[in-house]
């Protein structure tokens, strides 16, 4: 390892070697550094969890373009009504192959006598097997059927196994609404904001469960585009049919960045999180500087000596940046580990979407080690007290 | 005639502090160091020895007076100027002041690399080959914890001595050993000058070294008392 290090830096591993001096001390800090970054690994995880989870009911549709109205744009669940007159307009749009309503509700589900979970109901007309992901199409018919229903298997708070094996062949029947639906099948979305779980239901049924809505009021409209033509042109000019500030006109990819972007910014749970990584890497660099501002007083003298025989600044920062450096390529490693054991012990007991991506550990990792190289630089002024001439 | 002396101190004043509880330590003090002569500063404690060798030695800026070393003046020298000296300088410490996570070899690299990065083979040969002069083959891979005080000043000789330097500035670097293995380092300090033409200037108070100087300065209350230059056969 020496002999690497000093090829590599061209000189001798001095921050290397006083580190492995003392274990104690290196286990401790590399201990400091994989606590700070499991603290930053479950906030992004959280983060990224939530991201996720605004994701996933975008993603039961094709790509195409999305109508809501102005008023309570910023999700998906919260989307006021708009009138389905505007569809009709929309299709007139030479682009515009064809567009489905779709209506939102929200219903409790109660599964014992204790527990009950919000469920949130997405409707749309059995037919629209065009506007659903490919492997939803199937299914989507079969909804045709009165008061049957997709149910989500990753629904919080009550236990959906007994759904797992679902058909319409093998339904399984349960009450809500003060009617009976039957489970013909599932899908797998999960909690988010507007909910513990999205059931799927047809328009018709949908009428059924909540009575006061009407078909001519939807929450969103789907629209399909002709196949080339450019979504976000269509969008704008779609925008242009409508009077200002009445409807907004996206491309559902746009309309699902936008949610996140407000979930992020907007809301108070983004900044929780960004409070935690903040608190994260404070951990980080306020435990990476003691043990480097310790290890340079440690060594105050010889650095005094290096100084007398001649050794710049330079050398002693790139010492110091050495040992920053060590102890973020070795302590991310158990942070790395023990925050996947956490993510999958979370994702098991609370059935949120929580798991490791490539991007997080790449960008914890660049993070860890600036900020050891910046508690490495707060430790240089401890350099200072290194004076030659109190050497004799 | 340009003038070669490795030292040449003229007028020099010290003082420790500023204002009321400013102390001054030396007094005008002019000297010449001859190239390749081993001159001892003796004097009562206090008497300002260390702080003169510091002075000389650049690691301490000159407040008044004049002082060259190896042709540069070193009061008002910048930064950049003092630590391109300083690599023509060697230091013996009292204390050995090795670093404790190093080996003995590793410890005189240090006194190589500070030139730049060099050949890693023949730096690591020429420290070997002073290790094993000076006695220590057997030990070059022992860390200082593991070395006699002895072996561990001999080591600080080895790392002073490693890069060829012009001048060795040593500060009682006998102290801390016992009479003979003192006497061994000195001797070793010398005998190394000699051979290389090494100007050494060393502060002590060990009489059998005076017989090895070639000068002999004596500070009183941070004044020069008394310079008596040694005839010496040879
Ligand atoms: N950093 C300092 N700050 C203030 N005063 C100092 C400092 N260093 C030395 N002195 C004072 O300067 C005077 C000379 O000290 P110096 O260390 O040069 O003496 P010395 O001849 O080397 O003594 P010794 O033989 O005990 O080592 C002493 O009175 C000492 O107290
Ligand atoms: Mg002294």
């Amino acid at each position: 390892m020496t002999l690497i290090l000093t090829a590599l830096l061209g000189r001798l591993p001095i921050g290397y070697l006083q580190l492995t001096h003392n274990p104690g001390r290196l286990m401790a800090a590399l201990a400091g550094v994989a606590f700070a970054n499991v603290l930053v690994f479950v906030q992004l995880g959280l983060a990224g969890s939530m991201l996720e989870s605004v994701a996933t009911p975008y993603r039961l549709f094709q790509p195409g373009l999305m109508m809501i109205s102005a008023s309570g744009a910023q999700t998906l669940s919260d989307a006021s009504k708009i009138p389905r007159q505007w569809m009709i307009r929309a299709l007139a749009h030479p682009d515009v192959e064809g567009g489905k309503e779709i209506y939102l509700g929200q219903a409790k589900w109660l599964s014992g006598q204790q527990t009950s979970s919000s469920i949130q109901f997405i409707a749309l007309n059995p037919d629209a097997v065009d506007f659903v992901r490919h492997d939803l199409s199937t299914p989507l018919s079969g909804l045709a059927l009165e008061d049957s229903a997709l149910v989500d298997l990753r629904t919080r708070f009550i236990d959906m196994g007994v759904f797992e094996n679902t058909s319409p062949d093998a339904a399984i029947t349960f009450e809500m609404q003060n009617r009976q639906l039957r489970a013909v099948g599932s899908v797998t979305i999960g909690g988010g904001f507007g909910g513990d779980g999205v059931f799927l239901v047809s328009d018709q049924t949908f009428f059924r469960l909540f009575p006061q809505r009407s078909s001519a009021a939807p929450n969103h409209i789907l629209l399909k585009i002709r196949p080339g033509a450019n979504h976000d042109k269509v969008a704008g000019e779609l925008a242009q049919l409508f009077p200002a500030d009445t409807v907004r006109v996206r491309p559902i990819t746009s309309a699902m960045a936008e949610e996140q972007r407000y979930q992020m910014t907007e809301r108070p749970t983004g900044l929780i999180f960004a409070f935690g990584v903040g608190i994260g890497l404070l951990v980080g660099v306020v435990i990476a500087y003691q043990v480097l501002a310790t290890d340079v007083a440690d060594h105050i003298r010889e650095y005094a000596t290096f100084k007398a025989m001649g050794y710049r600044m330079n050398f002693f920062v790139s010492v110091i940046l050495e040992e920053a450096l060590i102890l973020a390529a070795i302590g991310f490693w158990p942070g790395l580990a023990f925050s996947q054991l956490f993510y999958m012990a979370l994702a098991h007991l609370t059935n949120i979407p929580i798991f490791m991506t490539s991007e997080r550990a790449v960008a914890i990792f660049v993070g860890t080690v600036a900020a050891c190289a910046l508690s490495g630089l707060m430790a240089i002024r401890k350099l200072k007290a290194a004076d030659p001439a109190e050497l004799f | 005639m340009m003038d070669d002396a490795p030292i040449i101190i003229e007028g020099l004043d010290h003082t420790f502090g500023e204002g009321e509880a400013g102390k001054q330590v030396l007094f005008g003090i002019d000297l010449r160091v001859e190239r390749g002569s081993l001159t001892v500063l003796m004097g009562p404690s206090g008497s300002g020895k260390t702080t003169l060798l510091t002075l000389m030695g650049c690691l301490r800026d000159v407040q008044a007076g004049s002082a060259r070393l190896l042709g540069t003046e070193l009061n008002g020298a910048d930064e950049e100027t003092q630590v391109l000296l300083r690599r023509r300088l060697g230091f013996v410490f009292q204390a050995h002041n090795l670093h404790e996570s190093l080996n003995a070899r590793q410890n005189v690299l240090m006194g190589l690399q500070v030139h730049g990065r060099g050949e890693p083979g023949r730096h690591h040969l020429a420290a070997s080959h002073l290790l094993e002069t000076l006695g220590l083959g057997a030990r070059m891979d022992y860390l200082p914890a593991n070395l006699s005080g002895g072996q561990k000043q001999r080591v600080a000789i080895a790392r002073a001595l490693v890069s060829n330097p012009e001048v060795i500035f040593a500060d009682e670097p006998t102290a801390a050993l016992d009479k003979t293995s003192g006497l061994a380092a000195v001797t070793l300090l010398r005998d190394l000058g000699r051979l290389r033409g090494t100007t050494t200037v060393m502060v002590t108070h060990d009489p059998r070294i005076l017989e090895l100087a070639d000068s002999i300065v004596t500070l009183e209350d941070g004044a020069i008392v008394r310079n008596e230059t040694l005839a010496r056969a040879g």
